[in-house]
């Protein structure tokens, strides 16, 4: 697409991109293209020395049993998240569909989650489930849970998939809804008139063409299990217990600020950014192609 | 709908309150904490009924701050919080409209590439480049101060397509006809295209507010002087690892005010919030 009225200068387009362009080549192209160097040397003990390596932390890595988990559990982790926070999702945005009264306080007493941050989200759910002051620990220990996130890592596992499901109700909701709305109304009639029962009509009908809104979604709340999970991640477990919530994320942070492993945490930069490098791409060819729909 | 009467209807209402109550409980627990006395919540005997200590706990929260974990006021957190978000919202909307005015009404060498270099940017979230990027802002001595937090990132693709999306739709007959009047590319943009993005504008400045005031792992990173803090990086310091010293109604205010502004912005802007956030994710 060109506009055809255009107009003519030779130095005030460039004037005008100038900002942009500068701060993303300082703090976008310049890091990311330190992290691939990074990734490539390794440097002593005391950072006195480094040497270039080619490969060598990209396979360290890949030898670490300790990666190969994490990337299990991220997979897992963003799993998790998007099957649990879709499907509630899509039952509230079902139900808010239908033509009921109070339908616009419903979606605002729905949406604001979305606005909550990360770290916060994470503080209102560690408080809820802390082992000891914890509310909903109480009522778990008399029915007889033996609960500790703080020390059982599935347990903890469990707490940061639930709350960041919990976030992402909200904004899976808004788009369910903007999908169902604009499903037409003359199709479900139509089946309504074959005799389709409502439980078929959805399964038959709405749930097909919402397809293209769920894999959306699916592939933007991988992304968000990737990395805004961050915040919440480090404000319940820090990683732990033991290394049972490190995602690739945390891990990343955790060698690199924490481990001061800087050549293994800039190669496992490299391996994320190729991982959303890929996501992105999908998430364009489909964005593409609902254009041309 | 044909069936939808009487039974359905009430199922459905229910299952909606069901929902909206799975949502707000966690907030409810906080504010009904952030009223109750420390040593109660210590003892793990919460009520679930609000407490006496609202303005005593939210006085010390927002002017004094906790005794121990990190003695600042969450007041100034918040402060910090908000020019963050500002800056971050205004300055995205700015250099991002400027560049799509560029590419979309301007020819000139390396117009596609340039366009390509800003939309790549798509691909590099910061938690991947994070450690050249706190190099970088060190090097440039901007940790603890507002342009470190701010400036790195202030680029955005989504909103420089979306602006050039926009202007796609903008008729020529608007800038021949203030081409007739004798305005420059300048004046057109200020006297004509800026007043038609103005919708856009708040639109995207509603969700950029809260992406802003959302941050954590940047300022996490870049400040290190407590008075730099923002309140999503302070409420994580509140939370020591022993137990005992954590002032929990103090962190639950902390949680309470640190969600009021972007949920406040969300709810009262609920139609350019919508909007905003369809049209960035396209």
């Amino acid at each position: 697409m060109q506009k055809q009225a255009i107009f003519q200068s030779r130095l005030l387009p460039y004037a005008l991109v100038a900002p942009q362009l500068a701060i993303v080549l300082l703090f976008f192209y310049w890091p990311a293209l330190q992290a691939v160097i990074q990734s490539f040397l390794l440097q002593d003990a005391f950072g006195l020395s480094t040497s270039f390596v080619w490969f060598e932390n990209y396979l360290d890595l890949f030898r670490e049993p300790a990666y190969f988990e994490a990337i299990l559990r991220t997979f897992f982790f963003s799993f998790a998240i998007a099957v649990s926070s879709l499907s509630f999702a899509l039952l509230l945005a079902v139900m808010a569909d239908k033509p009921l009264r109070g339908s616009m306080l419903y979606r605002t007493l729905l949406i604001w989650p979305y606005a909550v941050a990360p770290p916060v989200v994470g503080v209102l759910w560690i408080f809820m489930l802390h082992p000891s002051l914890g509310i909903i620990a109480r009522y778990l220990r008399a029915i007889g849970v033996d609960w500790n996130p703080l020390l059982d890592g599935d347990q903890a596992a469990t707490l940061i998939i639930l709350a960041a499901a919990w976030k992402q109700i909200s904004y899976n909701f808004l788009f369910f809804l903007a999908g169902l709305q604009s499903i037409p109304r003359s199709v479900l009639e139509a089946a309504a008139i074959d005799g389709a029962r409502p439980m078929r009509r959805f399964w038959t009908v709405t749930f097909p063409l919402l397809s293209p809104t769920i894999f959306f979604l699916l592939v933007v709340n991988i992304v968000y299990a990737f990395f805004d999970t961050f915040g919440i991640i480090d404000t319940m477990t820090r990683g732990g217990p033991g290394k049972s919530t490190e995602t690739l994320v945390y891990k990343v942070y955790s060698d690199g600020l924490l481990g001061g492993n800087l050549g293994s945490s800039a190669a496992q930069s490299v391996i994320l950014m190729v991982m959303v490098i890929v996501l992105t791409g999908i998430q364009f060819r489909f964005v593409e192609r609902k254009v041309t729909y | 709908m044909v069936e939808e009467e009487g039974f359905r209807r009430y199922v459905a209402h229910i299952i909606l309150w069901i929902g909206i109550a799975i949502v707000a409980f966690p907030v409810y627990i906080a504010f009904v904490a952030s009223t109750q006395d420390n040593a109660l919540i210590a003892n793990g005997q919460m009520s679930l009924l609000p407490g006496g200590h609202f303005f005593e706990t939210y006085y010390q929260t927002i002017f004094v701050g906790t005794s121990g974990s990190t003695r600042e006021p969450v007041g100034n957190m918040m402060l910090n919080s908000l020019v963050m978000a500002l800056l971050i919202a205004v300055g995205k909307i700015a250099i991002s409209i400027i560049s799509a005015y560029a590419i979309a009404y301007f020819r000139f060498p390396f117009r596609m590439p340039i366009f390509w270099i800003i939309f790549i940017t798509l691909m590099l979230p910061v938690e991947v480049r994070i450690y050249p990027t706190y190099k970088i802002v060190a090097d440039l001595h901007m940790l603890d101060s507002y342009a470190g937090l701010a400036l790195p990132l202030i680029a955005s693709a989504t909103a420089t397509l979306l602006f050039r999306q926009f202007f796609m739709t903008v008729p020529d007959e608007l800038l021949e006809a203030s081409r007739i009047d004798g305005a420059g590319p300048l004046r057109f943009f200020w006297d004509t295209l800026l007043p038609l993005s103005r919708t856009n504008m708040a639109a995207l400045f509603v969700i950029l507010f809260i992406l802003g005031w959302n941050q954590y792992l940047w300022p996490l990173l870049i400040t290190t002087r407590d008075d730099m803090q923002t309140i999503q990086v302070g409420i994580r310091k509140m939370i020591t690892t022993t137990d005992a010293l954590t002032e929990w109604p103090i962190v639950m205010a902390t949680a309470m005010l640190a969600m009021l502004p972007p949920v406040f912005v969300v709810v009262v802007m609920q139609k350019l919030f919508v909007r905003g956030l369809v049209e960035t994710e396209k």
